[in-house]
């Protein structure tokens, strides 16, 4: 499913690449022991390091480094026992130290592969180009007071992740699709959680255009700071028009930094800053090299859980799940386990259809998270049970699956009091059969002379005189004998 | 390697030092005479030798993921030029 771009002088393809910045999941900052909380109070979680005080000196969070680690293994990537931290100067109000604590040259993690799953069922593959550690910068407000902008230095000195991607996205569908993956890998591996209402997860979105089967790259735009993938779908798209317009008259793109506007759909230059790329990195002479050992790398890959792909294939495999339920079950990890719990001991393909379309659909209709289910994976368990062993019908499943919806009741109760049982007994199934057929000679007849679909509205008669509690099998079967037999 | 009284301008702009116009041509001799001492090392033969980048041969060491510090807005802004409840209040910043 290529994404292609028609102008008038041909056919145009997109080439995106994405920098990543995923905040690390930590108690205490990358190299202070302030707190890395969301939603605390103006400038409450600032260490004297944090605020650039003279003669402060970093020290490295030990577990943040594990965290990127940890993700770079989760990317399949490579990872560098040896890495450096340097400066990235610039000036800005909430950067007090006037440089950010970056890595360069040699960055904690290289090269690796994420596959993304596509929407027709395919998968692909993007390269990962690096992954290294950072300082998140303070927060400015520039919207509070006319003459002044206020500064929170409490995300200053957060740890963050920057993933950045080779030029492998040919489509908003697919930089949609692999911020979706990098998400869940992040949250599987629990290196950072993904949220992006918080600002945990953001990204600079590298846009260029080339005609259709042309080589190499053209010049590129880079769209800064997009906090959500249906934005970052968008930035693309309006990019790519904005910049094939602009080759199609002739013009230029210039390579410059610009800004989303998600109302007005368009996307617009930041005022191309003099010298601002003119960052002057340099290794921090306050910090050593950082070295690991293969001890450290191994311990740490005997630490990661099962990640999504390994468990779509496991589920596909091992329990014969269809491709699509596989991937909508492993996209994150509660819906995975909620899953297992529900397949435990029982049919596999009948629990995840039970979870992606009875389930999923309901939570999706109120807007529900997996984890604020009403209805509990041992729950739902047990009402496949009670199908299964034929204490009641698939029909009569759906009505108690909404009961437990409500009430979050434990579907045997619910079955038990609402005297929902299936009627097994031959003797009270045929009795109703006999008085529909009596009642029914008209479409009794059409039966008779061969028309098969007749039979199907006699089933429907003899549920609803049984409140569907007949076993519908059992009630083809008797009809078939009467009629045809 | 050389710098002229436009490599100057540039650097002194980016690392936001006031240089006079007319103290540029002296600024760029004194960081040339700088520059050329330390390019004297370029004279060593250093072919197979490793970079080092500290004589103790440390490695960097590492603090444990735990919460020591912060809670004292005051501390961190008692220097503050100006402040507006508990956020620093600096002249505007316009994008």
């Amino acid at each position: 499913m290529s994404y292609i771009i028609q102008g008038d002088t041909g056919d145009w393809e997109v080439v995106v690449g994405l920098e990543v910045h995923a905040q690390v999941t930590s108690q205490a900052k990358l190299f202070s022991g302030s707190p890395t909380a969301f939603g605390a109070g103006p400038n409450s979680q600032v260490s004297l390091v944090d605020a650039a005080m003279p003669g402060m000196l970093p020290v490295i969070n030990g577990y943040c480094i594990e965290q990127a680690v940890k993700t770079g293994l989760g990317l399949n990537a490579q990872i560098n026992k040896f890495s450096v931290f340097e400066r990235k100067n610039y000036f800005y109000a909430d950067l007090p130290q006037g440089y950010q604590i970056s890595q360069y040259l040699h960055p904690v993690v290289g090269e690796g592969i994420v596959t993304v799953d596509l929407a027709d069922g395919t998968t692909r593959d993007i390269g990962i180009e690096r992954l290294h550690m950072e300082q998140d910068a303070g927060k400015s407000m520039h919207d509070q007071d006319p003459t002044r902008s206020f500064i929170d230095l409490n995300r200053s000195g957060v740890c963050l992740m920057e993933i950045v991607t080779k030029p492998d996205i040919r489509s908003p569908e697919e930089a949609g699709a692999f911020v979706r993956k990098l998400r869940s890998i992040l949250r599987y591996l629990g290196t950072c959680d993904g949220n992006m209402e918080q600002g945990s997860m953001r990204a600079d979105v590298n846009v260029s255009v080339r005609k259709v089967g042309e080589d190499g790259y053209r010049t590129r735009a880079e769209i800064k700071n997009v906090n959500s993938v249906r934005f970052i779908m968008q930035a693309i798209e309006i990019e790519a028009e904005r910049q094939v317009e602009i080759h199609e008259n002739g013009g230029e793109i210039v390579q410059e930094t610009r800004l989303m506007d998600p109302v007005k759909g368009e996307t617009r230059s930041m005022r191309a800053k003099e010298f601002a790329h003119d960052y002057r990195y340099f290794p921090d002479p306050d910090l050593l090299p950082l070295e690991l050992t293969d001890d450290f790398i191994d311990g740490l890959r005997k630490t990661l859980p099962e990640l999504p792909d390994a468990k779509k294939q496991r589920f596909m495999d091992d329990m014969g799940l269809s491709a699509k339920d596989a991937t909508t079950l492993v996209a994150d990890r509660e819906s995975a386990d909620y899953f297992e719990a529900v397949a435990e001991g029982r049919d596999a393909k009948k629990a995840a259809n039970w979870v992606t379309n009875d389930l999923f659909g309901a939570l999706n209709k109120a807007g529900l998270d997996i984890t604020d289910s009403p209805i509990s994976a041992a729950h739902l368990g047990k009402l496949l049970t009670l199908i299964d062993d034929g204490t009641i019908s698939g029909k009569i499943a759906k009505d108690v699956f909404d009961i437990m919806w409500e009430t979050s009741g434990d579907p045997e109760k619910i079955v038990e009091e609402k005297g929902l049982k299936q009627i097994t007994d031959t003797g009270a199934i045929e009795a109703a059969v006999d008085e529909i057929i009596a009642a029914s000679p008209e479409q009794a007849d059409e039966v008779r002379q061969g028309n098969d679909k007749a039979i199907g509205w006699f089933v429907g008669q003899v549920m609803k005189a049984t409140q569907g509690k007949a076993n519908p099998q059992q009630v083809n079967q008797l009809l078939r004998e009467k009629l045809k037999g | 390697m050389s710098l002229d009284k436009n490599d100057v301008r540039r650097v002194a702009f980016l690392a936001r030092i006031k240089v006079d116009e007319a103290d540029l041509e002296p600024v760029a001799q004194d960081l040339n005479n700088i520059i050329g001492w330390v390019e004297q090392l370029a004279e060593v033969d250093t072919d197979g030798v490793e970079p080092m980048t500290g004589a103790a041969g440390l490695t960097m060491a590492r603090r444990d993921d735990v919460v020591t510090d912060g809670g004292d807005p005051e501390k961190v802004l008692s220097n503050a030029p100006d402040r507006v409840g508990d956020f620093y209040a600096v002249p505007k910043v316009v994008e």
